[in-house]
């Protein structure tokens, strides 16, 4: 780029140390307080307010208070009954192994974007935002055509006693493929952000690719993997379409939380069908709280950055 | 002082694509001498640094430190320090520990024990002029202070040689001029053979004995300081030190983008 001698940028960009000018310049207009007019700002705060109120808090507290409608009793049993319990059983396995395998997924993808030159680096990037944009009935109805009965590879796993559709694995690998982009969507632009000078220093100074890993890649971007895990995560644990697909609502043994609630409150069993709604929404809370914590972490340290450069 | 690298480069060529980013450029740095790579962006400067390191891989030619052939070396094990633009500093481990860094790392010769590392970092620390500082974050220092501490930790491995790329770029002109004397002394101190990139040729006539003009991935003249600049052998040579005179400078360079200001006024 090569800007003109008459433009009046120039000069003023010179005075700031090149690589924190965009940062630092989106952070200071980030802080510019609004001058607009009182009622404009109570306005827009109490619209606010009031559509969270309206259409977030207002159905959760609703969770909670027909959960409890008869009593602390009878939500215990509804979340203690066997098919509960086996349901519970199963969204936490399916949450923690699709959280280790994006893990796995999202570190690698965001290495190789990051740290190396290659082409159709693009591409990829699209590829990984796929599921996203995919509607999870979608993502769910792929699975049964390659795996179901008349699928692709249906005859083939009758003949071997595999069974991936109406049991455990369909609904592993439609909850991995719905919650694939979370850790690659957030290290990927952290990474970047980091540039790989870093770990270019450490190799010089004679550190293996282990060490370059542990010691000087993992320490920064660690708040942000956590926080891509814990979204990762909620997300797996509510996923109701692509699972409802693949999973043939078997009781007992492929219903999870979000499809055991479905079938009790098809059951006309409203306290239960509430109840198991309940404990859903507390692990949502929970996580939510997690989260909050990541970003402090990620904010906390983003804020004594930014307090340097304006000392420098 | 233990005895000096030499550092030779044997047609070296490095192609990006279709640019010729180097074109078969040979070089020798003879052990103890600190040399200024200067030139334009996009001049190939940069590169042929990294290539010393092998921090990037290059077409044709070849490395040697002194007699041994490091071409394919691993940078890992080519034992130089290498002070990067922008500090690529430890951002989350304290002077103390990036200093360390190197040494704990090592696999090569008896590793020191923990206590000889910290005595050994709290020491490079003194030389650099930040005794006290050991406990301190990056953030916490200022630009000038984190270049010391990124050529304290590149120190720390005794390495071979010394290559630092546009090592004063990112600082404000008083410290920049600060610090590029206080190199010079510390060169004459320590007597490691040093290569660095500069585009600012007030930079190398002040501090290099030798001066390479790099234009367009070639070499075009290469002398002692004071003979470059009065007796300049190339047009091109001759016209980039007559610009170098206006106001002129680059603010930011890297591999993807090159900034040209020019100051009004």
């Amino acid at each position: 780029m090569l800007s003109s001698p008459t433009s009046p940028t120039p000069a003023f960009s010179a005075a700031i140390p090149a690589r924190a000018t965009n940062r630092a310049l989106t952070e200071s207009f980030g802080r510019v307080v609004q001058r607009d007019p009182l009622w404009m700002r109570i306005g827009l705060i109490g619209a606010t307010l009031l559509f969270l109120l309206a259409l977030v808090l207002l159905p959760l507290a609703l969770v909670f208070i027909k959960a409890l409608e008869r009593g602390v009793h009878a939500f215990g049993a509804a979340i203690s009954d066997p098919a509960a319990l086996d349901a519970i059983r199963l969204t936490l396995f399916i949450s923690i192994s699709a959280v280790l395998v994006n893990l796995a997924f999202g570190l690698m993808a965001a290495w190789a974007i990051t740290k190396f030159e290659f082409r159709g680096k693009s591409l990829i990037i699209t590829l990984i935002d796929l599921p996203f944009s995919v509607s999870p009935v979608v993502s769910g109805l792929i699975f049964v055509l390659l795996f179901g009965a008349q699928g692709w590879f249906g005859p083939w796993l009758r003949e071997h006693h595999f069974k991936i559709i109406f049991a455990w694995p369909g609904i592993l690998l439609a909850t991995i493929f719905v919650t694939s982009p979370f850790v690659a969507r957030e290290l990927i632009p952290l990474m970047q952000a980091q540039g790989s000078d870093e770990e270019q220093a450490a190799l010089t100074l004679g550190a293996s690719g282990w060490q370059i890993f542990w010691r000087v890649t993992f320490p920064n971007i660690r708040w942000g993997l956590a926080y891509a895990l814990i979204l990762c995560n909620a997300r797996a644990m509510g996923e109701f379409g692509a699972v409802s697909v693949v999973s043939g609502h078997i009781r007992g043994r492929t219903n999870t939380l979000p499809l055991h609630v479905e079938v009790l409150y098809n059951e006309y069993a409203s306290t239960a069908a509430f109840g198991t709604a309940a404990l859903l929404a507390l692990f949502a809370l929970f996580t939510l709280g997690l989260k909050t914590w990541a970003e402090h972490h990620i904010s906390g340290k983003r804020q004594t950055d930014s307090d340097f450069r304006s000392n420098e | 002082m233990r005895d000096a690298t030499s550092i030779l480069l044997c047609h070296i060529s490095k192609q990006f694509g279709r640019f010729a980013a180097l074109d078969g450029v040979t070089l020798e740095v003879r052990p103890g001498q600190l040399v200024a790579l200067l030139g334009p962006s996009g001049s190939g400067k940069t590169t042929l640094l990294r290539i010393v390191a092998g921090l990037e891989s290059h077409d044709a030619g070849s490395v040697h430190f002194d007699l041994e052939d490091m071409t394919h070396t691993n940078p890992r094990d080519r034992n130089v320090g290498f002070v990067f633009q922008h500090y690529a500093l430890f951002r989350h481990m304290t002077v103390l520990e990036n200093i360390s860094f190197g040494l704990t790392v090592r696999r090569r010769r008896p590793r020191l024990s923990k206590k000889e590392i910290r005595e050994r970092a709290l020491r490079l620390l003194e030389v650099v002029q930040l005794g006290g500082l050991q406990d301190r974050y990056p953030n916490q220092l200022s630009g000038g202070q984190r270049q010391r501490v990124a050529l304290a930790r590149a120190l720390a491995i005794e390495p071979k040689v010394l290559l630092l790329d546009e090592p004063f770029g990112a600082l404000d002109t008083k410290v920049r001029k600060e610090l590029r004397r206080w190199l010079r002394t510390f060169h004459d101190e320590m007597g490691i053979t040093t290569l660095f990139v500069t585009h600012d040729q007030e930079e190398a006539r002040e501090i290099a004995d030798v001066v390479v003009v790099m234009n367009r991935g070639r070499i075009e003249q290469v002398g002692a300081a004071h003979e470059v600049f009065t007796r300049p052998q190339t047009d091109f040579v001759r016209e980039f030190l007559e610009q170098g005179a206006s106001n002129e400078f680059f603010v930011r360079e890297s591999p993807q983008e090159n900034v040209l200001l020019r100051v009004i006024g």
